[in-house]
C-alpha cells in the first residue's frame, strides 16, 4: 500500500473508532454532575442531594452534587442549560426559571431545558403569627379590604421572589390593589417567619411545609393552602377556594432538567433512573418525612407544567410592574 | 435516672463511637482545606446519614461540624488561609506567632479554647434553651440592625493602625459588598452584565485573596525579608495552655458568654459573635497595642467565642425549628427525618434523645482535643518544606480553596483580584481585618436598615420603639461616643484642679 491508500484508511479508522466509541461504551461511562443553584443547606439542596445519591444507585455511576448559588438562581440555571448536552451533566431546575427572564436578568427561559421530570411541588399558603386576631383567610381578607394599606404587612422571601409573587397573585385574584400589603424582603421563608413571630410583619404566604415546626409550636396560625386540594400533613388547613373562594394557586415545584440535545440512549436511561429513584422507597420517605409535597410528572407534562407557571406568573409580574 | 441510662447507652454504643470517630477525622480534614466549609462537610454527610440510626446520625453531624469549625483555624495559623469569616478575626494574631515561632502556643490556644467555648455552649444548651430561645424569638431586623452595627464598629476597634487608616478599609470592604443581586431589592448593582458578578462578591474567595495570596506577593516582592514561619513543636501543645487559661480567665468567660448569647440569635451567629469578642477583648485589654501583632489574647476570648455560638446556634433550632446559622439549617432537616421533630415539646417527649444527642455534644468536644492534636501534627508538617516551594503551594491552596466555593473560574480570577488589593493596602499601611468585616456585615446592615424602614414607613424613631432595639440603640451610640465622654470628663478634672 502507498501513502495516498494509508493516510484515508487511517483516517477512517480513527473516525470510525471516534464515532463507535459512545455506541460500544453504554452509558454511563463515568460520574454524573448534578448542578443545584442554591447553596449547600437549603431545601432544593436536600432534594439534589438525596436525588443524586438514590439515581447513584440506579445508574451504577458517581453523581456529584455542585452548588452553584447566585443572583437568584441565574448562575447556576445558565450552568445547565449551558452544559454540553452529553447525558454527564444534569441540575435541579426551580420556579425561579418562570421568573427571572421576566425580570431582565437573563434570556434564559424554561425552553432552553430538556425537562425530565418534576419530582416535587409544594403549594403555597397563607400563615400569620398565632396572637394575630384573624382565625380564618376571609377576616384577614377584609382587614386588608377595609384598613388603610400597610395595616398588614408580608414577608418570606426577596423583593420579587417567588411567595412576593404568591401574595400579588392572590390580592388581585381577590380584587385588591397591591399596594394594599407592602412586601417586605427577606432572606428566605425561614427569616420571614421568625420576623412575623417577632412581630415585625403580619403575614406570610410561603409553603405551610417552611412553617410547619412553628405551626406545631402553636407560634403560627396556616389560614389556607393555594392548592387544589388540602395537604395531607394539613387536614384541618382549607384550600384558598374554601376559605375566600378565590381561585388563585401555586406551587413551588423542583424539576431534573439537563441541557437540549442530547443523545436519545443517555436521554432513555436517565429518564428511566428518574423515575425509579422517585418511586424509590428512600426518596418517598425522605420527603414525607422532611414535609416536602410529593409531585411527579414526567417530561411532557411537566413541561406544559412549567410552561402554565411561565405565563401565569409572567401576568402577575407585568401587572405588579415587576416584569421588564 | 433510667431515662439518662438510657441515654447513655445509646450514645456509648460501640457503633455510634466509631462513627463520631470517622466523622471527626473527616470532619477535621475537610476544614483543614481551604475553602472547603464545615457547612460543606456537614452536607456531604447528609445523604450517608440518611441510613444510620438516629442518634449515629445526628453525632456524625455534630462531631463532623465542631471539628471542621476548629480545623478552619489551622490554615490560619500555619499559611495565614484563614476558613472562615469567623477565624478571620484573629488570623493574623494567629500567624504572626508562627512566625514567631510560637506556632504551638497559637494552635494550642485555639484547640483548646475551642474546645472550652463549645463545652459552655453544650451546658448553656443543656440548661437554658426554652428561655434563650423565647428571648431570641422577640429579635426582628429592628434589634439586628443594631447588633450589626455594633460588628462594623468593631471594625475600629480591631484596626491595628490609625482609625482612618481602619475606615478606609471598612469602606473598600463595604464597596465591594454592594455588587451583585442579592441586595433588599433585587436590583443588579455593578455587575456589568456579567451573570457571575449577580451573585456578587463571595466572601471566602475575597478573604483567601486579601490574607493569603497577599502574603505570597509579599514574598515576591520582598523576598527572604519578611522572614519564614517556623514549623512549630507539638511538644507540650496542651500543656502550655494551662498558664493562658490561668492569666485570662475573665477573657475566656466572656467570650463563651458573648459567643453563646450571639450564636442563639437566629440572624447572627460565629463570625458577628468572634469580631464583636475580638473587639471587646481589645477594648478592655491592659495591652491594647499587642492585638494584631501575635498576641494570644485576642485567640483566648475570640476562639472560645466562635466556637461556643456554634452551639448557641442550636438553640433556636432544637426549640423551634428555627436555623441558628447554615449548619442548623442542614440539621433541621435531618431532625425531621430522623423523627425528632424540633420544637418545645421535644425535650419532654424526646427526653432520652435530646440527652443523648446532648451528651454526644460534650463528647465531640473532648474527642477534639486527641483528633485536634494529631490534626495540628499532621498539618504542621508542611512548614518543613522550603519557602521557595512553599509559596506555590499556597498559590495552588488558594486556587483550590477559591474554585471549591463557587464551582468555577470565577472564584479563581475573584481571589487573584483580592490579593492585588491585599498587597496593595498593606503595603500603604491599611489593615485588611476591617475590609472583611464591611464584606461580610455591609448586606446585613443594609438589609435590616430597608427592611426596617419598610416595616416602619420610614420613621426613623422606629429603631428606638421596642425595649430591645432601644437598649441595644443606646448602648450602640455609648459605644461611640465614649471617647468623648471620657475626654469631657478628663477635662472637667483638669479644670476642677
Amino acid at each position: 500500500m502507498d501513502r495516498r491508500t494509508v493516510l484515508p484508511l487511517l483516517a477512517a479508522t480513527l473516525t470510525l473508532g471516534h464515532w463507535a466509541a459512545p455506541a460500544l461504551a453504554e452509558y454511563p461511562e463515568r460520574p454524573i454532575e448534578m448542578i443545584v443553584p442554591w447553596g449547600a443547606g437549603g431545601g432544593t439542596d436536600a432534594v439534589g442531594r438525596i436525588f443524586g445519591q438514590i439515581l447513584q444507585e440506579e445508574l451504577g455511576k458517581p453523581v456529584n452534587v455542585v452548588n452553584r448559588t447566585g443572583g437568584s438562581g441565574v448562575v447556576g440555571h445558565s450552568a445547565i442549560a449551558k452544559a454540553k448536552p452529553d447525558g454527564y451533566t444534569i441540575g435541579v431546575m426551580t420556579i425561579e426559571i418562570d421568573m427571572m427572564h421576566w425580570q431582565g436578568l437573563t434570556d434564559l427561559t424554561y425552553k432552553d431545558f430538556d425537562i425530565l421530570a418534576l419530582v416535587n411541588a409544594d403549594p403555597g399558603g397563607i400563615m400569620v403569627s398565632a396572637d394575630a386576631p384573624w382565625k380564618d383567610a376571609a377576616a384577614l381578607r377584609d382587614t386588608i379590604k377595609a384598613d388603610p394599606a400597610g395595616t398588614v404587612k408580608a414577608s418570606g422571601t426577596g423583593q420579587g421572589g417567588i411567595w412576593h409573587l404568591n401574595l400579588l397573585g392572590w390580592l388581585m385574584s381577590e380584587g385588591i390593589p397591591v399596594e394594599a400589603v407592602p412586601f417586605v424582603p427577606s432572606q428566605g421563608a425561614a427569616a420571614g417567619l421568625t420576623d412575623m413571630v417577632a412581630g415585625g410583619v403580619q403575614m406570610v404566604p410561603s409553603s405551610l411545609a417552611e412553617g410547619r415546626s412553628l405551626i406545631d409550636a402553636t407560634r403560627v396560625r396556616a389560614l389556607a393552602s393555594m392548592s387544589d386540594e388540602r395537604q395531607a400533613m394539613f387536614p384541618d388547613v382549607p384550600t384558598l377556594k374554601e376559605a375566600t373562594g378565590s381561585d388563585w394557586k401555586l406551587s413551588v415545584w423542583r424539576a431534573i432538567a439537563a441541557p437540549k440535545d442530547m443523545p436519545p440512549e443517555a436521554r432513555e436511561k436517565l429518564t428511566a433512573a428518574i423515575e425509579k429513584a422517585y418511586n424509590s422507597e428512600s426518596y418517598q420517605n425522605f420527603m414525607k418525612e422532611r414535609g416536602f409535597g410529593l409531585r411527579w410528572a414526567a417530561s411532557e407534562e411537566a413541561t406544559a407544567l412549567v410552561a402554565a407557571d411561565d405565563a401565569s406568573l409572567g401576568e402577575v409580574m407585568k401587572k405588579a410592574g415587576l416584569a421588564k | 435516672m433510667s431515662v439518662l441510662a438510657q441515654s447513655f447507652a445509646m450514645v456509648f454504643d460501640p457503633q455510634v463511637l466509631m462513627v463520631m470517630v470517622l466523622s471527626g477525622a473527616f470532619g477535621l480534614f475537610v476544614g483543614a482545606i481551604p475553602g472547603l466549609t464545615a457547612t460543606m462537610a456537614t452536607a456531604l454527610l447528609v445523604p450517608i446519614t440518611f441510613f444510620m440510626e438516629p442518634i449515629a446520625a445526628i453525632a456524625s453531624i455534630v462531631t463532623a461540624s465542631a471539628m471542621a469549625i476548629f480545623s478552619g483555624d489551622i490554615p490560619g495559623a500555619l499559611l495565614r488561609i484563614p476558613g472562615t469569616p469567623a477565624s478571620a478575626a484573629y488570623v493574623d494574631d494567629a500567624y504572626r506567632m508562627t512566625r514567631d515561632g510560637r506556632g504551638n502556643e497559637a494552635l494550642g490556644a485555639l484547640l483548646v479554647f475551642s474546645v472550652i467555648g463549645g463545652v459552655f455552649g453544650t451546658i448553656v444548651l443543656i440548661l437554658a434553651s426554652p428561655i434563650l430561645a423565647e428571648i431570641a424569638l422577640k429579635f426582628s431586623s429592628f434589634e439586628y440592625f443594631w447588633l450589626v452595627l455594633l460588628g462594623l464598629s468593631a471594625a475600629i476597634f480591631v484596626s491595628p493602625g490609625s482609625v482612618p487608616r481602619g475606615l478606609v478599609a471598612l469602606v473598600i470592604g463595604l464597596v465591594a459588598a454592594c455588587v451583585g443581586m442579592d441586595n433588599p431589592t433585587a436590583e443588579p448593582r455593578f455587575t456589568f452584565g456579567n451573570v457571575d458578578l449577580l451573585g456578587g462578591i463571595s466572601f471566602i474567595p475575597a478573604m483567601i485573596g486579601l490574607f493569603a495570596l497577599a502574603e505570597v506577593l509579599r514574598y515576591l516582592v520582598r523576598g527572604h525579608k519578611t522572614g519564614a514561619p517556623l514549623r512549630p513543636s507539638t511538644k507540650g501543645l496542651l500543656k502550655s495552655q494551662l498558664p493562658v487559661i490561668r492569666r485570662y480567665p475573665k477573657q475566656m468567660l466572656r467570650g463563651n458568654v458573648t459567643g453563646t448569647l450571639i450564636g442563639a440569635l437566629p440572624g447572627a451567629g460565629a463570625d458577628i459573635a468572634a469580631w464583636i469578642s475580638y473587639a471587646m477583648s481589645k477594648r478592655f485589654s491592659r495591652e491594647p497595642e499587642k492585638f494584631g501583632k501575635g498576641h494570644v489574647e485576642g485567640l483566648v476570648e475570640a476562639g472560645a467565642s466562635n466556637n461556643a455560638a456554634v452551639s448557641g446556634a442550636w438553640i433556636p433550632a432544637l426549640v423551634f425549628g428555627i436555623p441558628g446559622d447554615s449548619i442548623t439549617a442542614i440539621v433541621i432537616g435531618v431532625l425531621y427525618i430522623k423523627g425528632m421533630n424540633p420544637g418545645p415539646t421535644i425535650f419532654i417527649n424526646q427526653a432520652e434523645l435530646i440527652n443523648a444527642l446532648f451528651i454526644v455534644f460534650l463528647l465531640a468536644n473532648l474527642l477534639m482535643i486527641p483528633l485536634g492534636w494529631l490534626a495540628i501534627r499532621a498539618a504542621t508538617t508542611i512548614l518543613a518544606v522550603p519557602q521557595k516551594i512553599l509559596m506555590p503551594i499556597i498559590t495552588l491552596f488558594c486556587m483550590v480553596g477559591a474554585f471549591a466555593i463557587t464551582n468555577s473560574v470565577f472564584g479563581i480570577i475573584l481571589m487573584l483580584c483580592f490579593g492585588i488589593i491585599g498587597f496593595l493596602m498593606e503595603e500603604n499601611d491599611i489593615p485588611i481585618a476591617p475590609a472583611i468585616l464591611g464584606l461580610v456585615l455591609g448586606p446585613l446592615l443594609e438589609q435590616h436598615f430597608i427592611t426596617s424602614m419598610i416595616k416602619a414607613d420610614g420613621h426613623l424613631m422606629a429603631f428606638f420603639d421596642r425595649p430591645i432595639a432601644a437598649g441595644l440603640g443606646i448602648f450602640t451610640i455609648l459605644v461611640w461616643c465614649a471617647p468623648l465622654i471620657r475626654r469631657a470628663i478628663l477635662r472637667r478634672k483638669e479644670a476642677v484642679t
